[in-house]
């Protein structure tokens, strides 16, 4: 091992096992998951081949290949909790997307959920057993997040009983979704309804798109892959065209709407429930965010204890770059949020199954502040560890950028969570539709509940229309309850601004939805305060429920730096609500900077802690053992491109070259 | 109309027909952009020879670059080598001056994809490092291609701290040569372009050992392959260093020295000089051996790094009036996504950086050619200054150009993500540039150096005389400032006087506050260099505020001597606007905290700023038109002049070899997984 990365790890003042106990929940779960983890890495079936030398068509490959060995395996091991299928899924896959996601995560929950018995038998265990294969076709060339904008039509024909499935134009083209352009023989279709002459909006449809046997596409049906993109080079995301595509009416998912042979449109029972998988999708996205930034983070914290640079002192040998404080100003604030996105990610998780659990007993009453929470929490986080990688990849410096350090990976695979699953700026507004409505509510003289229950005290006179009011400045540094409720009084005032900026706009304009538009800058940062008062609260309640003292203290730092930094970086919304003083503003400074140097000791146990396997960072970088740059050596020599000393472009380019002239 | 014709240049089926939602944008508005061209342009006369260049380029399909998609990086090197080949005959066929500005715009028309642009960078370091003799020997060698040069300076274990450099030649007087060698696995040379399969010299940059001492970084001219067979030579290894994310182009390599031996006249030797017996003289000071860093810095932000923001502005502006989603009026169609508040806080603030930074550079270039020929002739009282602003432009440029065409990627959602948009390239081509050519951080460090140090001058000798002699970018230092800002309306926000007066007082106060901390810490008892490390954090505030306030300042200038151009004018003073009060909001906490700014004072910050949001989407489609790229340099399916997004993405997609193929991973694994019924699954 590197000695540095030995010493690092001697200096630490606590065991990095029991915060990865607590990171999974539970010793048990560490255990069982790193059992999961040595089989598929012990089982020469999965063996990896390094995908930066690989080209894309070459990537799909194999990716295809370890997919359908995977889905095999796990069904050999009963591995079907969803804990141990994600983290089978992630360690086969290193983290990176494959084909057969849309046909495990969306296809089959969908049918689970959405099919008739009927339509069950004929399609669920098919496609359980992998003969069908499908996707989730959803988002159009032209139309995203905003779903009631989707062109695709279902116009049922009572003569035949069959719906004729239609692209009307070219922006109607399914484009985007996984597994579609050249792995799936089936997809969901998200449609327009027409039956009787009436559009009844979006519905689902189970349309067949490729023969059994020859996997040729139909007539009537152009599908392919969409061509190469940032990342997820091994993710076949794919277009669908229809033209007077039919499909026998039984293909129309109808467990709740339904339309009868002679046409008849039922409507379904609860539109809400759809909510759910929403629900689900976005708070493991919230996770994802937590994941992908303590990779970027072991990866930029290990190479800069390894790393030395430049002269703190004449004379002396090069300090390690970890030891600049420049370098911890970029690196630990990103460490304290990745654990503060870790906890925020659980508390979602379990609300979402415990929530769940009520729905399934009906009752449906908590749903509209989850789903506006996690619309804006996984805004929030996605889009604070998307900046966070990308910190973590310069700090790396020039190494950053080569697919060694692993995070321009990281980077590439992790990003397009800022846009799928709900743009996040629409998710932003989502949460401030919420915010807006409870504040209403408050104003109309009734109580809220829940996370946004700080703005029952919006009436008082905490909060004075001109906002002279002085607040009850008692910030005390050293007090997570005090911090916690420092960010209350940030969202409540910006919550209180926008809220006022729409309604003077209301009173200029005739339309609702223009002064929305004019107000919707304010609108987001009153989101991002709530979501930042909500990561800092769910921050403080984890630390009460830390027994361990070794790690409550380390936790706790992280807890003052990940608070007092947000404060020092927002110091004009603190300071310009009276929430604290200029006096207080340098006080927080100052403490971050202390708490910079009292944090550096345990730097890398604590990035040791989130028990990343080499094999998961993929980095050189980010190595366990710290020897970097003999393996960065050893890394580059596997290039293709340097099989031959002398490359054929010599001769067909260089040397005419230089002889002509 | 002659820009219109110009920059349709793809001549595919939808090139004819003009979206009518981009139309209608271009339609009756008072900004006048073939006027806002030829100022960027710098003359009319340079639009009209630009666009002669580019215009060469466009029925050429040697030079399309809509291929680039679908190829791997050893094709994609190959066809850059092959465009550097034929852009070379052009040049001679047409008979282009070797410093014309033809070469420029032919660089920019095919978007710089082609190899030995080291190859020119090292070239341009023999000019500068190399005596005449020197330069007449190697530079026509160099220039007309008959040797490819690198430029051989960061190591795997070094980079921007050159001192920390390995890699040592020593002199060896008995031979006259200098024995160039890597000590340790560190040393490897590491990143330098052109060096992994095309160079036939490096320029390496090594630690010079001679009479018993070390004398510092020094250039060597060293050939590393054979001229003959391109083999390499003995004692050298050499060769690429793997995928990175993106420069594929680049040919990034690594080098190993094993005691190689050269001549003594290959060391380059304007600045400093090893005598035949082994006696070292310098010529100036060891900071002159950085003058081809200097020259290398300006050249990325020219030729790269700010035509990649301005490409990215010009993509998603396009791509937003096409797109189309909900709407503001439950009667109205779906709205143009731009004419949301929120698209227009992300893209307005890379379009107005586009400007700001044109006219930052503007100023910087004519600074750099006022003083590169005195420093070349050993007057070096230039040197520190144009050093500081160098590092300190190169360090906010490339830090937010990068930031905003990754602004400008996530807000096209997600086909920002398809390659085919070009925005992801974009993107990974900036990325490269904050840390190459000088990391950011350490960048800027080295300006908060200067700055303390001029400020400390200034605090020592007061009056009139020493705005005199105090560098011009930091003459701010010895002008009184108001310590409240005056402004009583939204209205005297929109004031370049008022605004360049708030940045400059911002920096003052932050280099106030450094030398204050760096006081304190040594007081009680800290040394020097651990006192400048504790204060690194807000020695970075103090360059950044003091580069924000140059860059407004410039563009506050330059709209000055627009004065007689109501036709541009008012469209540039609205972005310079924007970009000064963007940044005070974004720093609020820091003008509130010393009182300059009160409460209600950013309140109308945040007013001015929205409000200048409406008026600049206006002209927004026109302000990127102006910068007058041809389709096929955008390479761009959204971003193209006639905004026939979707089709053209439609068709791109197609072209991609995946489609064209059977699947083979179908026969080998897709197959016989779906056939596999009845088996165990």
């Amino acid at each position: 091992m590197n000695p540095d990365l030995r010493r690092e790890r001697a200096a630490a003042t606590f065991d990095p096992e029991l915060i990865t106990y607590l990171l999974d929940c539970g010793p048990e779960k560490t255990r069982r998951r790193r059992e999961i983890e040595n089989m598929i890495l012990n089982d020469p079936d999965f063996q990896h081949e390094d995908y930066n030398f690989l080209t894309r068509s070459e990537r799909y490959e194999v990716a295809v290949k370890k997919s359908a060995i995977m889905v095999k395996k796990m069904r050999e091991f009963g591995i079907a909790d969803p804990d141990e299928i994600m983290w089978f899924k992630n360690f086969v896959h290193r983290g990176r997307p494959e084909p057969l996601d849309l046909h495990l995560g969306m296809f089959l929950p969908t049918l689970l959920h959405q099919a008739t018995a009927e339509q069950q038998e004929r399609f669920f265990m098919p496609a359980w057993n992998l003969e069908i294969t499908g996707t989730y076709a959803q988002t159009e060339m032209g139309h995203g997040t905003h779903l009631r904008g989707l062109e695709t039509t279902a116009t049922y024909d009572p003569k035949t009983q069959e719906f004729i499935m239609n692209s009307p134009t070219v922006t109607s083209i399914k484009w985007w979704p996984g597994g579609l352009g050249k792995t799936s023989n089936h997809a969901v279709v998200l449609a327009q309804l027409i039956t009787q002459g009436k559009c009844y909006g979006l519905h689902a449809f189970i349309v067949p798109i490729r023969e059994m046997g020859t996997h040729r596409p139909f007539p009537g049906i152009t599908v392919g892959d969409i061509g190469p993109k940032f990342g997820y080079e091994e993710m076949d995301n794919g277009y669908l065209k229809m033209d007077n595509y039919r499909i026998p009416r039984e293909n129309m998912l109808m467990k709740y709407a339904q339309v009868k042979p002679d046409g008849t449109y039922v409507k379904p029972v609860s539109n809400k429930l759809t909510y759910g998988t929403m629900v689900f999708v976005r708070s493991y996205l919230v996770g994802e965010a937590a994941r992908s930034l303590s990779k970027a983070c072991t990866i930029a914290i290990r190479y800069s204890a390894v790393r030395r640079q430049s002269e703190i002192k004449p004379g002396e040998p090069e300090p390690q770059v970890l030891d600049f404080q420049t370098q911890q100003y970029k690196l630990f604030p990103i460490l304290a949020t990745a654990y503060a996105f870790q906890f925020v990610g659980s508390y979602m998780k379990e609300t979402y199954y415990r929530i769940n659990e009520s729905i399934g007993q009906g009752d449906l009453s908590e749903l509209p502040e989850l789903h506006a929470l996690t619309a804006g929490l996984k805004a929030f986080t996605t889009w604070t560890a998307n900046t966070g990688i990308e910190e973590c990849r310069l700090a790396c410096g020039g190494h950053g950028y080569s697919h060694c350090s692993g995070i321009p990976n990281i980077y590439v695979t992790f990003t397009p969570a800022c846009t799928f699953e709900g743009e996040n700026t629409v998710m932003m507004l989502q949460t401030a539709r919420f915010l807006m409505k409870s504040y209403d509510q408050v104003r109309s003289g009734k109580l809220v509940c829940g996370l946004v229950s700080y703005l029952n005290d919006l009436p008082s006179q905490r909060i004075q229309p001109q906002q002279v009011a002085v607040w009850p400045t008692k910030m005390d540094i050293n007090s997570p309850d005090s911090l916690t409720e420092i960010y209350k009084l940030r969202a409540a005032r910006l919550i209180d601004v926008a809220a006022k900026n729409l309604q003077t706009e209301v009173s200029h304009r005739k339309s609702r939805e223009e002064a929305w538009n004019l107000t919707s800058v304010d609108l987001v940062r009153a989101s991002e305060a709530h979501c930042h008062y909500v990561v800092v609260k769910l921050f403080a309640d984890k630390l009460l429920k830390i027994q361990e003292k070794s790690i409550q203290i380390v936790l706790r730092n992280l807890f003052f730096l990940y608070s007092l930094y947000g404060i020092s970086q927002k110091a004009g919304d603190f300071l310009q609500g009276n929430i604290v003083t200029e006096s207080q503003i340098t006080q927080a400074n100052q403490r971050v900077l202390e708490l910079l140097t009292v944090i550096r000791p345990n730097a890398v146990a604590l990035v040791d802690a989130f028990d990343f396997k080499d094999e998961t960072l993929g980095s050189v970088l980010g190595r366990y053992d710290g020897n970097v740059y003999e393996n960065l050596f050893e890394w580059a020599k596997k290039s293709p491109l340097n099989k031959t000393e002398v490359h054929e472009s010599y001769y067909k380019h260089l040397k005419p070259l230089q002889s002509k002239l | 109309m002659g820009g219109r014709a110009h920059r349709v240049s793809l001549g595919d089926a939808w090139s004819r027909r003009v979206h009518p939602d981009l139309e209608s944008e271009r339609r009756g508005r008072a900004l006048d952009v073939e006027r806002l061209t030829h100022l960027l342009d710098g003359g009319a006369r340079n639009t009209a020879l630009r666009r002669e260049v580019e215009s060469l380029f466009q029925d050429d399909p040697a030079f399309s670059l809509i291929n680039n998609y679908f190829m791997t990086p050893n094709e994609r090197y190959e066809a850059a080598i092959r465009k550097r080949v034929l852009l070379h005959r052009m040049a001679q066929r047409l008979g282009w001056p070797k410093d014309g500005l033809q070469h420029h715009y032919a660089f920019r028309a095919i978007s710089g994809d082609v190899t030995f642009n080291v190859h020119d960078i090292a070239t341009k370091a023999i000019r500068s490092l190399g005596s005449e003799e020197q330069i007449a020997k190697w530079a026509p060698l160099s220039e007309t291609y008959r040797i490819i040069v690198t430029f051989a300076q960061t190591e795997l274990g070094h980079g921007t701290y050159l001192q920390g450099l390995e890699t040592e030649a020593t002199y060896d007087a008995a031979t006259q040569e200098f024995v160039i060698h890597s000590p340790t696995m560190t040393a490897t040379k590491w990143w330098p372009g052109d060096l992994g399969r095309s160079a036939t010299h490096a320029l390496v940059m090594a630690q010079l050992v001679c009479s018993g001492a070390r004398q510092g970084i020094h250039g060597f001219m060293v050939p590393i392959r054979s001229l003959r067979d391109h083999s390499l030579l003995p004692g050298i290894a050499a060769g690429n260093i793997g995928p990175n994310m993106d420069l594929e182009n680049a040919d990034n390599g690594f080098l190993r020295l094993d005691h190689v031996r050269v001549p003594r006249e290959n060391m380059l030797n304007r600045f400093a000089q090893v005598l035949p017996d082994g006696t070292y003289i310098r010529f100036g000071i060891a900071q002159n051996n950085y003058l081809s860093m200097v020259v290398a810095r300006v050249d990325i932000l020219v030729n790269g790094v700010l035509p990649a923001l301005q490409k990215a502005c010009v993509i998603a502006t396009r791509y937003s009036v096409i797109r189309r989603q909900s709407r503001l009026r439950p009667s109205d169609p779906e709205t143009k996504i731009l004419d949301y508040q929120t698209q227009q806080q992300k893209l307005f603030l890379p379009l107005a950086m586009s400007y700001a930074f044109h006219f930052q550079l503007a100023s910087l270039r004519e600074f750099f050619q006022n003083s590169y020929v005195n420093i070349l002739n050993k007057d070096i009282s230039l040197l520190p200054e144009l050093h500081a602003l160098t590092t300190g432009t190169k360090a906010m440029m490339s830090d937010f150009c990068t930031h905003g065409a990754e602004l400008c990627r996530r807000a096209c959602g997600g086909h920002g993500y398809s390659k085919l948009s070009a925005l992801p390239s974009l993107v990974t081509q900036l990325m490269a540039s904050c840390t190459y050519e000088g990391e950011n951080t350490v960048l800027y460090l080295q300006l908060a150096r200067f700055l303390v140090k001029n400020y400390q001058r200034a605090q020592q000798v007061a009056g009139p005389t020493l705005q005199k002699s105090l560098p011009q970018s930091v003459a701010y230092l010895a002008t009184p400032h108001l310590t409240k800002c005056p402004a009583q309306r939204t209205a005297d926000f929109l004031s370049p006087e008022l605004y360049t007066m708030a940045w400059a007082h911002m920096a003052t106060r932050l280099i106030e506050d450094s030398v204050r901390h760096l006081q304190t810490l040594r007081q009680s008892g800290a040394d020097q260099h651990e006192a400048w490390d504790q204060t690194g954090i807000i020695l970075l505030q103090a360059a950044k505020a003091h580069c924000y306030y140059l860059t407004v300042k410039s563009f506050k200038e330059a709209l000055e001597k627009l004065d007689n151009e109501p036709a541009i004018q008012p469209a540039l003073k609205r972005l310079c606007d924007l970009f000064a009060l963007h940044g005070i909001l974004t720093d609020s906490g820091n003008f509130l905290y010393d009182g300059f700014l009160s409460g209600p004072q950013v309140d109308m910050v945040r007013t001015a700023y929205l409000d200048l949001l409406l008026l600049i989407r206006k002209d927004a489609i026109l302000l990127t038109d102006a910068f007058d790229f041809t389709d096929q340099c955008l390479n761009s399916a959204l971003g193209c002049y006639d905004g026939n997004v979707y089709e053209r993405l439609f068709h791109w997609a197609q072209m991609s070899p995946n489609n064209k193929s059977q699947n083979p991973a179908y026969e080998k694994y897709i197959g016989p997984l779906i056939q596999s019924r009845g088996s165990k699954l």
